[in-house]
């Protein structure tokens, strides 16, 4: 990778390094040079490492007691929460796993729109890590589908059927989903394949995602291009790793009440009924990780473009790298930005609120002018703010408190830890 | 770190409005002490038994339960019933068993490893017997529910002559705590409707605390593990925090940048 020299010291490793050089991987990834003034919003990558893995562990011991079978499914979920040795434990943290997996990702993703980390050279990273959380919103929503409850059968039923909403193939492609003319025992057995294979199409773009980091190397709080290594940098082992195992463990900390105190608190009661096809639930709704994006597909009055808007709304981060047109990556030199940003944030929150309120009255008015504002953030105000905006003076490196142009100690002293925010 | 707490303010904002919104129409349930609630809770064992009372002379009659077995009402955690106890529940049931060696089906009193028997062979049965309404399966009834334990409560007790201007068809009953206040299930309870072995006063109150809090073992029937594991996981995990965070000081003093 970055092409530096080393030879094992034993013989064997020699052989075997000559051969297959996992060695020098190993070697990279220990000496990995990371800014050093990294803070704690740069923890959730490994977090959410943790978080992947845990799913596939205990989605794998779920997967040998649960049978995907309409007439089944839902009596082997109490099998396991009954009768499986550690059952309960084990999908307690699978399922209360979705939730924290979000909660990361989406504290990863808004770091990296903070600090600028999808701007070039960077851009690649980022494009993958849409595609991921493309994944494993698709994930999340086929695996909910699984204990056939049901908010999983009609989750499934209103989210299959937005397909419908494209001209002329839309049923066809529908009736093709489900295996039937109705969301029924082919579309569980199907349901269940796609949600195994999924999460190892996550692992593989992970390490991609990982492989593309590792050329230009960690962004930082300020955002400047750094030599590596240098005073600048730290090695990854130590010092990383026992950062990122602190932040960790705090986080495990919070997952552990979820899982041990309140597991069932971030679903949906009526996913514990059994799924029945002639009642349909008063308010379907899916779980709140989605909810914002349920709010923007029911704020347009037109399915076909409500579909089209919901879509945009992730895919339009694709195209983020090139519609933020400021040289400048972190926020904390852009103080126009920073206001925008903390507004898009609270927009988003918006969002996710009103998508679980009925979409009516006031909801759907407050639904049709965040989902407005979230477009007009990436569409108009990312690509002016880029030329109009008047950046504070970035420092030259992270170690010296040298500003291009005016020194000014009190502002540089702040960079360290994010704390002017 | 004042962007830290500006964050989890957010969070927590967002997440108070999702509890907000899944209590959709905010009733006030009538409020008790529950024995199983916070992260020390366990089950009030005779309790469990009483409720159990309750629910095999009361709701049995129509409400299944069909993903309980009578081996539950021994093991750790429950009721705890003694073995003897628990056999001769089971053994008071007729369970369909076969087919036996001349390929008929036949009827043998229940053993440990039975489920419960249910009251009606299927689901149109039960709605037959029930002017239309099915009675549901009451194992996970009480997660099922959005109000949970204390909606289940307040909704036994919740039994009222319908307002002036309600009008209810035949076999439909008034409730305060019914979502549309209408039920199709009667009014159950009443003062000393069952007789206690342990000689508790059988109130309504307290059959429908009891029968709830049997209830919530039969949808949580691992509760008391889940809390003490819980305990010992997370006073495990923040010993260990402290260490690591101290490990982390010590190793980040090695260069000036702080941690």
């Amino acid at each position: 990778m970055s092409g530096h020299e080393y030879t094992p010291k034993s013989k064997v490793g020699k052989w075997f390094n000559d051969r297959l050089p996992l060695l020098t991987l190993a070697n990279h990834l220990t000496d990995y040079p990371t800014p050093k003034n990294l803070n704690y919003w740069w923890t959730f990558g490994g977090i959410l490492t943790f978080c992947l893995i845990t799913q596939i562990v205990t989605g794998l011991v779920l997967a040998m007691h649960y049978i995907a079978h309409a007439d089944m499914a839902f009596q082997s979920v109490e099998h396991i929460m009954r009768d499986v040795n550690y059952g309960w434990l084990i999908r307690y943290i699978h399922a209360n796993g979705a939730s924290m997996f979000f909660l990361a990702v989406y504290i990863h993703i808004f770091r990296s729109l903070f600090y600028g980390s999808y701007k070039s050279p960077r851009e690649i990273i980022w494009i993958i890590g849409i595609i991921i959380y493309l994944l494993m919103m698709a994930a999340a929503f086929l695996g909910y589908v699984l204990p056939w409850g049901q908010m999983s059968f009609w989750g499934a039923t209103v989210i299959t059927n937005l397909f419908s909403a494209i001209p002329l193939v839309g049923e066809g492609i529908v009736t093709w989903l489900w295996g039937g003319y109705s969301v029924d025992n082919p579309t569980l057995t199907r349901f269940f394949t796609l949600h195994y294979l999924i999460p190892f199409l996550i692992l593989g773009l992970v390490v991609l995602h990982i492989w593309a980091l590792h050329v230009p190397g960690n962004n930082n709080p300020i955002g400047i291009d750094i030599k590596k290594p240098s005073k600048d940098t730290v090695p990854f082992h130590p010092y990383i790793v026992i950062k990122d195992g602190f932040a960790l463990l705090m986080f495990m900390i919070v997952f552990a009440f979820f899982v041990f105190y309140t597991p069932n608190i971030l679903g949906h009661a009526d996913n514990y009924i059994e799924a029945n096809p002639l009642i349909t639930p008063a308010h379907i709704v899916p779980e709140w990780y989605l909810l914002p994006f349920y709010a923007i597909l029911r704020s347009v009055p037109d399915k076909l473009l409500g579909v089209i808007a919901m879509l945009s709304a992730i895919l339009i981060l694709a195209a983020l790298p090139w519609l933020d047109t400021s040289k400048i990556r972190s926020a904390v030199f852009r103080p126009l930005y920073k206001q925008f940003y903390w507004i898009l944030v609270a927009d988003v929150l918006i969002l996710g609120y009103v998508g679980a309120m009925p979409a009516e009255g006031l909801y759907l008015l407050i639904a049709r002018i965040a989902t407005a504002y979230y477009f007009l953030h990436f569409l108009v105000v990312l690509p002016v703010l880029g030329f109009k905006e008047r950046t504070t003076p970035v420092p030259l490196s992270i170690t010296e408190p040298i500003l291009g142009g005016s020194p000014n100690l009190a502002t540089v002293k702040k960079k360290d830890s994010f704390k002017d925010q | 770190m004042k962007n830290f707490f500006r964050i989890s303010f957010l969070i927590a904002l967002f997440f108070g409005f999702q509890f907000n919104s899944n209590a959709a129409e905010k009733i006030e349930y009538l409020k008790t002490d529950w024995s199983f609630k916070g992260p020390f809770g366990k089950f009030d064992r005779a309790a469990l038994q009483r409720g159990y009372q309750v629910y095999q002379e009361v709701c049995s009659s129509c409400h299944s339960m069909k993903y309980l077995s009578y081996r539950n009402l021994v093991e750790e955690g429950g009721p705890e019933f003694s073995v003897e106890q628990a056999k001769a529940i089971a053994a008071s049931f007729e369970v369909k068993d076969g087919p036996n060696a001349d390929g008929e089906m036949f009827m043998r009193p229940g053993r440990l490893s039975d489920k419960f028997v249910k009251p009606y062979e299927n689901e149109k049965a039960a709605q037959a017997a029930n002017g239309g309404a099915y009675p549901p399966d009451m194992t996970v009834l009480v997660k099922a529910r959005g109000g949970g334990v204390d909606y289940i409560y307040s909704l036994l007790q919740g039994y009222e002559d319908p307002p002036a201007g309600v009008t209810l068809d035949d076999g439909v009953y008034y409730n305060k705590f019914m979502y549309g206040n209408r039920i199709k299930m009667s009014n159950q309870l009443s003062d000393g409707l069952v007789e206690y072995s342990d000689g508790t006063n059988a109130s309504v109150e307290q059959m429908a605390k009891d029968v709830t809090t049997f209830l919530m073992w039969t949808a949580e029937p691992h509760l008391e593990t889940r809390h003490k594991m819980g305990f010992k996981a997370i006073v495990y995990l923040i010993i260990l925090t402290v260490l690591v965070y101290f490990s982390m000081k010590r190793i980040w003093s090695r260069i000036e940048t702080k941690v």
